[in-house]
């Protein structure tokens, strides 16, 4: 029921994504329309793809760090990614990688830092140690990033602002093809680690004596999960909310399983972002909202309601 | 023959990085099937530490520390935990768990990766939740549990893994006297019935003299005596080691320890 329930909200969002937008596209002519063909599908599929990874990242670093407040820009992720494009803006780099890359490597870099500060307490990827060290990079990497801002010029300051809150207005065949050959990687892994994550709720020791080589376990989630943060900011800038709304939803209605909750915050987070990118299309038609806006407007809300209902229990 | 050795520590020194003396020194911790032995000493006596280097969660700096006859370092964790159910002091409930799907989660090491649970590990579970009395508990929340309920569910989940040996870390701390007792009768019954090596650390020294068949106890790190209850348990030792007055009275053939008023006035 609640399975037949997602897949239709899956497919109804899909379905707007290709049928709504600013230009009028008769239904009949959907299937040969370039509009839809060129500019809808690909968006479609990418917000699809983009959401599901920002879903299962978060919730599989919910459980890394056992915290159920987690978010996949936890382990400042967003603030390496944004220095990344703001230098890449800032710099006037060319070519239509140039933006997704530079964030990409902004991103990596940042996982490195903050990867390097967790092994500082003794213990490897100590998750209060990483919490820590991702707040920390983070602040640094923003602090960076608006003095370049700060220094550009009018044009330069606006893209750069507006990619820091997300969009998928450069979605394109190649970006969704690029996207399909990568995230099942990382998506695999993390799949694979479901079980053992399940364990790791207990703490670190009680899951070792139940058969889980915890240290593995941390680092290859660690590095997936951000793996697959890194490549959904890369493409679409950041996009908050649809990491920590919609695994702790699936908390709610699925359990915390990670066997199914890591599909359903695939699945859900593939939903919401799709929803989200075609309200940020359509509500303000022909111009575009940052589709971060549109999530952390429906985001904050939801999340307000889900902390008092998580801190009253 | 003598029933087989599961659990062989011997002779195991062990200091943490950092620290100026050592936490364990010379100790030596065995385990056969169908046997009860109970770790006893002070806080702070090193009985924890002493179960992470006999199951190879530490490196001795001396020593050596074999799982059925294996060192414990060169077993996977996975292999171990076939081997080993542990029900550790401490743990944490980060995400609400039904009774049954925490016990589940004990047949983790015999699953593979992608592969769900089969008949044979629901029927596992459900043996482990009826030996520990626990069945009808299946369906509750964790969280509703009481301290004996939810002791006698992490015990189970030890059992659902279908471990040799059978480790407990101060199991009936916070549990009332007849949660307690049932908790010793239920460990003493595994150990007879179904064979399993068992290594209990607790507080309880009288409740250990009566259930197990030996007893190591522990004075800062050092081995302060091993073996019968009786030859370990005496007035002299247990004074010594717990810094207190004792008297020792047997009782249906184990002795029991009497703490006594260095007070008698106030």
């Amino acid at each position: 029921m609640k399975w037949a329930g997602l897949a239709a909200l899956a497919v109804l969002a899909f379905a707007l994504a290709v049928v709504l937008g600013p230009a009028h596209v008769p239904m009949g002519e959907l299937l040969r329309s370039p509009i839809v063909r060129d500019l809808r599908l690909p968006r479609a599929v990418l917000a699809f793809l983009v959401g599901g990874s920002l879903g299962v990242a978060g919730a599989s670093l919910q459980a890394l760090v056992r915290n159920p407040l987690a978010d996949p820009y936890l382990l400042g992720l967003s603030g390496g990614a944004s220095l990344g494009a703001v230098a890449a803006i800032a710099l006037h780099v060319a070519g239509p990688w140039a933006l997704p890359l530079a964030a990409f490597v902004g991103a990596l870099a940042a996982m490195g830092l903050v990867y390097r500060l967790g092994l500082v307490g003794g213990a490897e990827l100590d998750p209060r140690v990483l919490v820590l060290a991702g707040v920390a990079v983070g602040a640094f990497a923003a602090a960076i990033s608006t003095a370049i801002v700060s220094l550009s010029e009018a044009t330069a300051l606006r893209n750069a602002f507006l990619w820091l809150w997300g969009g998928l207005s450069g979605a394109s065949w190649d970006t969704v093809v690029a996207l399909c050959l990568y995230a099942p990687v990382p998506l695999v892994v993390l799949f694979a680690a479901a079980r053992p994550l399940d364990l790791l709720a207990l703490g670190e020791e009680p899951a070792g004596y139940l058969g889980v080589d915890v240290a593995v376990l941390k680092r290859w989630v660690y590095v997936a999960a951000s793996l697959l943060t890194a490549a959904a900011v890369a493409v679409s800038g950041v996009i908050g909310f649809v990491g920590l709304i919609v695994p702790h939803i699936g908390r709610l209605l699925w359990g915390h399983r990670h066997r199914v909750l890591l599909p359903v915050a695939f699945v859900g987070g593939g939903t919401l972002l799709s929803l989200a990118d075609t309200a940020a299309r359509v509500s303000v038609a022909p111009r575009e909202l940052p589709v971060g806006i549109v999530t952390a407007l429906v985001g904050v809300p939801v999340f307000a309601l889900l902390l008092r209902r998580w801190t009253r229990n | 023959m003598d029933p087989e050795l599961i659990l062989a520590a011997q002779g195991v020194r062990y200091r943490y990085p950092g620290a100026d003396r050592d936490a364990l020194a010379d100790v030596s911790l065995t385990a056969r099937q169908g046997e009860l032995v109970a770790v006893l000493g002070p806080n702070g006596s090193g009985k924890t530490t002493l179960l992470r280097v006999a199951l190879g969660t530490l490196a001795p700096i001396a020593g050596s520390a074999a799982v059925a006859g294996r060192p414990a370092a060169d077993w996977t964790r996975r292999e171990l935990a076939r081997l080993v159910g542990v029900v550790p002091q401490r743990e944490e409930t980060v995400f609400p768990t039904r009774v049954r799907d925490a016990v589940l989660l004990g047949r983790y090491p015999h699953l593979s990766i992608f592969g769900a649970e089969q008949r044979d590990d629901h029927e596992a579970v459900d043996r482990a939740l009826a030996q520990c009395d626990a069945a009808h508990l299946a369906h509750r929340w964790l969280s509703t549990l009481s301290g004996g309920e939810y002791q006698r569910v992490r015990l189970a989940r030890a059992l659902a893994q279908q471990p040799r040996l059978l480790v407990l870390d101060e199991p009936t701390i916070s549990l009332d006297l007849r949660h307690e007792m049932e908790l010793f009768e239920l460990v003493r019954g595994l150990a007879d019935r179904s064979q399993l090596a068992v290594v209990l650390v607790t507080h309880h020294v009288n409740l250990a003299a009566r259930f197990a068949d030996r007893v190591l106890l522990l004075d800062a790190g050092v081995p302060a005596g091993e073996g019968d209850p009786e030859a370990v348990l005496t007035r002299a030792n247990v004074e010594r080691v717990f810094a207190w007055p004792v008297a020792i009275e047997p009782f249906q053939g184990a002795p029991q320890v009497i703490p006594i008023r260095r007070r008698p006035d106030v």
